[in-house]
């Protein structure tokens, strides 16, 4: 059987769910920020994998582009916010950080 | 079974295999360095898919940037001598159960749905043609994004800075 468009999109949903169980299971915040660019991967391989089977054009490699990028800003936020939470807290345990509760 | 055929299946396999690592391990930097196996793997799909410029920022800036970010937070967070480097996990049968059900009805809306089909499959280098799209179609995204880069540099360096008091 030739390799697919179903292929990619397979790869991608199974991606997709060990990023979605990383971010549901853990709780550590950096493994949680980890899922989430799981998930991230998970959808520009649906992008590039659409833009080469089913349009024909590059547009889905720029919005996978973009998505690199957001990712990549969301990473260096995410990580200064989980350095200072560990400055303050000692520990980046997000059970443990609930401090707005109170 | 045809050599690409083959090559795919060992790509899907180092990518999804590396995920499984990253989100069953104990440890937290064995999930740290699997990553890297997923991200090269991702960039060799994309490779296979003619796609070449996603493939070298995929490689440029995630393997490169975001994961030695990554590996810097971990290292930073956890005092390496400590022999127990903590990753639990919590609430597995919900997650397994969620997943699953998800998994399920992804797969079958995959296999059900009519794609559209392109007309023609091509293999041609797309750099150029992205550059076009990128100052012609996407030069108000292309702008705001170079915004938002610098509004993240900018926010993280203000909340990792120390507090200096007057």
């Amino acid at each position: 059987m030739a390799i697919g468009l179903a292929h990619y999109l397979v790869v991608g949903a199974v991606l997709f769910g060990l990023g979605l169980y990383t971010v549901l299971t853990r709780r550590n915040a950096i493994s949680i920020l980890m899922g989430v660019e799981l998930i991230l991967n998970s959808s520009n391989i649906n992008y590039v994998a659409f833009s080469h089977y089913s349009s024909g054009n590059v547009d889905g490699q720029i919005y996978a582009i973009f998505v690199i990028m957001l990712a990549a800003a969301e990473a260096a936020v995410g990580l200064a916010i989980i350095l200072a939470i560990f400055q303050i807290f000692h520990t980046i345990d997000v059970g443990a950080t609930e401090t707005l509760k109170e | 079974m045809e050599i690409s055929a083959l090559i795919f299946y060992l790509l899907a396999g180092i990518t999804i295999g590396s995920a499984a690592i990253v989100a069953f391990s104990r440890n937290i930097v064995y999930s740290a360095f699997s990553l890297l196996g997923t991200f090269a793997g991702v960039a060799g799909i994309y490779v296979f898919l003619g796609a070449d410029f996603v493939a070298g920022v995929q490689v440029l800036i995630y393997v490169g940037g975001i994961l030695v970010l990554i590996l810097f937070a971990v290292m930073l967070t956890h005092r390496i001598a400590d022999v127990r480097i903590t990753n639990r996990s919590v609430g597995v049968i919900p997650a397994v159960v969620v997943i699953a059900v998800f998994l399920g009805l992804l797969i079958q809306s995959i296999r059900d749905t009519p794609w559209a089909k392109a007309k023609e499959i091509v293999y041609s280098p797309t750099t150029s043609v992205i550059g076009d799209y990128f100052l012609q179609h996407y030069l108000l995204p292309f702008e705001l994004a170079s915004v938002v880069l610098l509004a993240a540099l900018i926010g993280a360096v203000v909340l990792s800075r120390k507090e200096t008091k007057e």
